[in-house]
């Protein structure tokens, strides 16, 4: 079938099987791959996206139910001229990723955490990232850069 | 991993979806959230020749109060039952258990019909709706039916859904009695109950402990007849038969089942 959505702002328009999954659109028709598959069972989070404005795991939508619909990855956070979208900055200032793989659908869940609460306390935090998991950090810097970018936020 | 092979279509209202289903004959599936379907599908334990997607079902996505009852579109997320005001003030345990479903991307995808009608004994929303005695309203080739929630688990993941019939409607009538509780063990956050239990005022009902959501009939009659609540949680597994496996063995869910009805009935005789 004919699947047209909107990526990161630009429509994208595929001719794909009935059964592609969203990540496999997104990385292999929309050349979008920052978006990571880890687990492929709907478990890990790595390949969370934003579809109309809220994460989703992108290896158990198919691209069939997201047609029409705006999907946001993590290529598409920072703004035009490049500077980083302040989750993108927390992390990086805040040491939240080592080998990078969970980050891509790290970023995305907390974008769309601080997009329903954006003033979260730390519980909310843990709470709101269990479909992630990171083998890398520990979480603590995890959860430190989203609270960090949510009082960035906030005007003080 | 993806799917065996398939033909998508979608249905854009409740009498296209029923008009698909009709065309697509026994090897047709609804398709809601995808979020019970698609895994199942992608580790090929379901193969479907034809998906019927009703996620766009606009007019089955829905919570609002009528006649002394709150009405919920088969369609509504999990997200949206557990973040209503409505359902907040008037029907908290089922707001609260909605929110213990999965993790945030999950409750965003998943529907409160899709949940019930994929009937998953250790899925939270079943029992919960049983506790609160919910009538599911059902529309089918045949015409409308209303189906008591007691009425509608038959078996694992078997309901009294006829091939083709879709779930619209989940109807709850306003508790009169306000305690309530919703307990929910698991070893990690995102996994599904080990045991649950859900205690509507003087309804008690499990998750896990059978093939179907079960109620704690023992328990509910020993509370009615003004029994201590610890005594009354001590007939917690009385005609239970819960699965064995690596989250648990039986002796140990009917031990979790009369710690959680304890704590379950404590906790909603202090908020009532
Ligand atoms: C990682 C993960 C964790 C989860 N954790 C939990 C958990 O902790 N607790 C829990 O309870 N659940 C959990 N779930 C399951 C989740 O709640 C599902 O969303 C839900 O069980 C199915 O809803 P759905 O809308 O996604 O249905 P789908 O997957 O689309 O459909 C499920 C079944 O129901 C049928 N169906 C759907 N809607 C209708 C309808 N209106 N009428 C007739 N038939 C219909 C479909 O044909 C299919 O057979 C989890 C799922 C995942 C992927
Ligand atoms: S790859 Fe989608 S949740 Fe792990
Ligand atoms: S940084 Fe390596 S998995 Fe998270």
């Amino acid at each position: 079938m004919k699947v047209t959505l909107t990526a990161n702002g630009s429509e994208v328009a595929a001719e794909v099987e009935d059964r592609t999954l969203l990540v496999h659109f997104l990385r292999d028709a929309a050349g979008l791959t920052a978006t990571n598959v880890g687990c492929d069972t709907s478990s890990c989070g790595a390949c969370t996206v934003l579809l109309d404005g809220r994460s989703v795991k992108s290896c158990t939508v198919l691209a069939a139910q997201a047609d029409g619909g705006e999907i946001t990855t993590v290529e598409g956070l920072a703004a035009p001229d490049g500077e980083m979208h302040p989750v993108q900055t927390a992390f990086r200032a805040e040491h939240a990723l080592q080998c990078g793989f969970c980050t891509p659908g790290m970023v995305m869940a907390v974008v769309s955490l601080l997009a329903e609460n954006p003033d979260p306390t730390e519980d909310d935090v843990r709470t709101a990232l269990e479909g992630n998991l990171c083998r890398c950090t520990g979480y603590h810097n995890i959860v430190r850069a989203v609270l960090a970018a949510a009082s960035g936020r906030r005007p003080s | 991993m993806i799917p065996a092979p398939f033909t998508y279509t979608r249905a854009a209202s409740v009498d296209e979806a029923l008009e698909l289903a009709v065309q697509g004959g026994e090897d047709a599936k609804f398709l809601a959230g995808g979020h019970s379907l698609l895994p199942l599908m992608k580790l090929r334990l379901a193969v479907p020749e034809t998906l019927i997607d009703i996620g766009r079902i606009g007019e089955l996505s829905y919570i609002a109060e009528q006649d002394g009852h709150i009405v919920i579109g088969a369609l509504t997320s999990h997200d949206a039952v557990a973040r209503s005001g409505l359902l907040g003030s008037e029907l908290p345990l089922l707001a609260h258990a909605a929110g213990q479903v999965g993790d945030p991307q999950v409750r965003h995808r998943g529907t409160i019909g899709g949940s019930l009608a994929h009937a998953d004994p250790a899925a939270d929303l079943p029992a919960v709706i049983l506790a609160l005695g919910a009538t599911l309203v059902t529309r089918g080739a045949s015409g409308s039916r209303e189906i008591p929630a007691g009425d509608f688990f038959l078996d694992l993941f078997e309901t009294a859904l006829r091939p083709g019939e879709l779930l619209t409607e989940i109807r709850i009538p306003k508790p009169h009695v306000t305690g309530w509780s919703y307990q929910k063990f698991t070893k990690r956050g995102i996994d599904w109950a080990i045991v649950g239990v859900a205690v509507q005022g003087g309804s008690v009902t499990l998750v896990n402990m059978g093939s179907t959501p079960l109620r704690a009939g023992a328990v509910e009659r020993a509370v009615a007849a003004g029994s201590e609540l610890r005594d009354a949680a001590a007939h917690a597994a009385e005609g239970t038969s819960p699965p064995d496996d690596l989250n648990g063995g039986r002796a140990y869910r009917e031990h979790l089942a009369r710690v959680l009805v304890a704590r379950g009935l404590e906790e909603a005789r202090s908020r009532s």
